[in-house]
């Protein structure tokens, strides 16, 4: 991270574009996106050393929100995008947003594996428990009896997705919740979870006024986990089995080194490479 | 004793699994390559994962060799065990002989029903007569002297491959070739290779490790893959080559993660590629669209078997084409090339490289199982100067715009670390500076230079290679190039002459160099490895076909052989 710092210092401005958001008023996300804008600039970070990656949904639209390079991909596949670029220029901040239908249920292969994988990353679920951009279906976080998706009517009927816990199971090095309606407590988390080496998962409960207008009670219910993380799993899993899905702050901070291949040639002159096909 | 010289050979070596018949086969091609020969071998065995009946078909020449000829002039069998299996891959006649150990089990009637001459050489038991031999060693040395290539150069080959097993293993082998080799001196006779004239500089090389050299020649430094049959050689390949000059394969979850892994690796500045059959393709297209509309250059590497679905993973077919072609979601304008042979591998894939680069769109790969997973000794692939050069913008800042509308169509593209050069590349239609837009004219702007960089630019000699004249002309691609080519050789030989256009370039269409190269021809046949007669509908859909037209198509898993071309031409009707 050291290299990529401001020598003169950048405010939260400097990291916000021009571009006027999609997102119905009272959104979640503008939150979400005033916390990035602070936590790149306190980290002192420059917009051209810093990529923020996403998929499809309201969330997805981050990057284009920002004033920093950025890819607004397919639907699903913002990790692995994001690895490559990682993997491939480790010179870079890479920071991966969106949703989770994104992220759970097209991309959920993709979330297990970067967990494992344990690239140096933050990813931010802005989690909202429902489809908004298609109008309001029920997604993998959605509780079981929410009856007013279309698509499934009576409720969903299936056991929602825990985000925390398959993080935690696949190999997350760096776990926490936040509520978008904590835009302060927010940017700490951010900071702490892009200055992580490895794999940092962040999910931010974020309300969908329109379709799921009763999350707006979010903002009061929610609270700061009244327990320190801890480096220990086991810990950290036995505290999730308990978990109400509401308390905000890191759970989890843990030591994996992080994946990431040394690009350092060791041949210059690629005559070397044929000289095993030579008869 | 006296046999005729030939330039050419043709040889198959069967076996039960764990006999060696691999091994000797590889064998058996660098000892003609270090004789001096040219050479070509394709492997053939049974669905086992480890073991099961094996075939090694070796084809060694006096000239460089694309294709297998029509039948074969010796089978060698160390057992017979389940060799019946390869009888449509092996066509052998009365001309043909087969040998093999008494021991090994009844002979295959449905071979011995070619008519082939017959000999008994009891393998095992003259193994067991060598202190460490075995019968693939023997069954080698017996191969190599009744075809006529010197024991030193079968002895060299042994003393390389078997160094780190020891001298007791290599002495052990020299003796089973020499062992084999008297005993082969009491079968009936087949014809002996006449002197060899190759080239110093020859390679022996696979089309999948040919295709990975070609990426690295041109710049690729990061590869994202899944395995599958039969791409992962070149992945196999790549990942310790990376390694060496500073790049990095990773082995992602699944094809939709490799896909999306080099766009962003691209997205960097780093030329990337991944490689795949048609079952990765299918999963990558969504992603191969997002490479094209967001302007990321990517190469992706469709190393073909039989299809749909699952299909025959291990044998050649030509029926990915629709898919590579038209298989993107919009208007969704890209670069399709094919290799015309397995050394072609190397350039197509460097030029591929090139051309994605510099027109910064998605390019398709088109090689085939039958290129990839062959091996040969060719003559060393000429270097080309095709390297991966992206146009990058001289200023940067507030007036930057990612898609700028230029008259080449391509726009400078930042690479991030570039101060100033921030923008969001996006799936999404857009405006110039990247912001998602729906408007009407930001759409038709943007499909028209996205289409313009690519009917523009000019691709010179290489869409196709071109030889011969005549009235008549032969339209193919891919690994069908080589049983063409053999088949206009002997035409040639004849007296004859017709016109070969094997196509490189399949997207985007060149019509006026086709129409030229098609100049004045009363005949056109199209030869396709397709059941549905793919390429025939391709040519149809995008060029004029002048005079008759005739096509013929056949699907796998069987290779095209030159003597049906030869034939189709003789009996036009």
């Amino acid at each position: 991270m050291d290299t990529n710092t401001a020598s003169a210092s950048l405010t939260a401005k400097d990291f916000k574009s021009d571009v006027k958001p999609v997102w119905c008023p009272g959104c979640g996300d503008f939150g979400v996106l005033s916390s990035m804008t602070k936590v790149l600039a306190e980290l002192g970070l420059r917009p051209e050393n810093v990529a923020v990656i996403s998929g499809i949904g309201c969330s997805s639209r981050i990057p284009a929100y920002l004033n920093c390079y950025g890819f607004h991909g397919v639907h699903g596949r913002a990790l692995p995008l994001a690895i490559g670029l990682k993997v491939s220029r480790p010179d870079l901040t890479v920071v991966v947003t969106g949703g989770d239908g994104d992220g759970f249920s097209i991309g959920g292969n993709h979330f297990l594996h970067a967990c494992r994988r344990n690239v140096d990353l933050t990813y931010i679920v802005m989690d909202n428990q429902v489809y908004g951009m298609t109008k309001g279906q029920a997604s993998p976080t959605t509780e079981a009896n929410w009856a007013k998706g279309k698509l499934t009517p009576g409720g969903p009927g299936i056991n929602p997705f825990y985000p925390l816990v398959i993080a935690l199971a696949s190999g997350a090095n760096y776990i926490a919740r936040c509520s978008s309606g904590d835009p302060n407590g927010t940017a700490k988390v951010l900071a702490e979870a892009i200055a992580h080496p490895g794999f940092s998962f962040v999910q931010i409960l974020s309300p969908c006024v329109t379709f799921r207008p009763e999350q707006r009670e979010w903002k009061k219910v929610m609270r700061p986990s009244p327990v320190e993380p801890t480096d220990d799993p086991a810990r950290a899993a036995r505290r999730l089995m308990s978990d109400d899905g509401l308390n905000t702050g890191p759970l989890y901070i843990g030591s994996r080194k992080p994946y990431q291949p040394e690009l350092k040639a060791s041949v210059t002159d690629l005559a070397d490479l044929e000289r095993e096909f030579a008869v | 004793m006296t046999t005729e010289t030939t330039p050419s050979v043709s040889i198959v070596l069967t076996g039960s699994g764990g006999a060696g018949v691999m091994t000797a086969g590889s064998m058996l091609l660098d000892a003609a390559g270090r004789a001096g020969y040219y050479a070509l071998m394709t492997r053939s065995s049974g669905p086992q994962i480890r073991g099961g009946e094996a075939a090694a078909m070796v084809r060694i020449a006096t000239h460089p060799v694309e294709s297998h000829t029509d039948r074969f002039d010796l089978l060698a069998a160390i057992d017979w065990q389940n060799v019946g299996r390869f009888a449509a891959e092996i066509p052998m006649d009365g001309a043909s002989l087969m040998v093999g150990d008494p021991g090994g089990g009844e002979k295959p009637q449905n071979i011995v029903a070619s008519g082939a001459r017959q000999g008994d050489l009891p393998l095992k038991e003259m193994a067991k007569a060598i202190e460490g031999g075995r019968p693939n060693m023997l069954m080698l040395g017996a191969v190599a002297a009744m075809i006529g290539l010197p024991e030193q150069a079968v002895a060299e080959v042994i003393e390389r491959s078997l160094k780190r097993k020891g001298q007791e293993a290599i002495d052990a082998s020299i003796a089973c070739v020499r062992a084999g080799a008297e005993a082969a001196a009491e079968l009936p006779p087949v014809p002996r290779l006449a002197a060899a004239r190759g080239d110093k500089s020859r390679w022996s090389i696979t089309g999948n490790e040919a295709t990975g050299l070609g990426a690295i020649r041109g710049g690729v430094r990061f590869v994202a893959a899944y395995p599958i049959t039969p791409a992962t050689e070149v992945l196999e390949w790549l990942a310790p080559a990376l390694k060496k000059v500073g790049g990095v394969l990773v082995q992602a979850e699944d094809e939709l993660a490799s896909i999306t892994q080099i766009i962003g690796g691209s997205y960097g500045g780093t030329p990337s590629l991944t490689a795949t059959s048609g079952p990765g393709l299918a999963l990558m297209m969504e992603s191969i669209g997002l490479a094209v509309a967001s302007e990321t250059p990517v190469v992706v590497v469709d190393v073909m078997r039989g299809g749909p679905s699952t299909g025959i993973p291990t044998k050649s077919e030509q029926s990915d084409l629709n898919i590579a072609v038209y298989g993107l979601h919009g208007d969704a304008p890209h670069l399709v090339v094919a290799p015309t042979s397995l050394g072609d591998c190397l350039f197509t894939t460097q030029w591929a490289v090139h051309l994605a680069e510099a027109l910064q769109t998605a390019c398709i790969v088109l090689s085939d199982q039958s290129l990839g997973q062959s091996q040969a000794i060719i003559n060393r692939p000429a270097d080309v100067a095709f390297l991966a050069k992206r146009e990058k913008p001289a200023l940067t800042g507030a007036d930057l715009k990612r898609y700028a509308i230029t008259d080449s169509g391509v726009s400078p593209m930042p690479i991030p670390g570039t101060p100033g050069g921030q923008y969001t590349a996006d799936g999404l239609e857009h405006a110039e500076s990247g912001t998602p837009s729906s408007a009407a004219s930001d759409h038709k702007n943007q499909m028209d230079k996205r289409l313009r960089k690519l009917t523009a630019y000019n691709y010179g000699d290489h869409w196709a290679d071109l030889s011969g004249a005549g009235d008549t002309a032969i339209v193919t691609w891919g690994s069908t190039c080589g049983p063409v080519g053999e088949a206009l050789d002997r035409v040639r030989a004849a007296g004859g002459d017709a016109r070969l256009i094997k196509l490189r370039l399949l997207t985007p269409v060149q019509p006026e160099r086709f129409a030229a190269a098609l100049d004045g021809v009363k005949r056109v046949l199209i030869v396709e490895q397709t059941h549905g007669g793919q390429f025939y509908r391709y040519l149809r859909a995008h060029y004029d076909l002048p005079g008759e037209v005739q096509v013929f198509a056949k699907p796998g898993p069987l290779p095209i052989r030159p003597a049906e071309i030869v034939d189709r031409l003789a009996n036009w009707s």
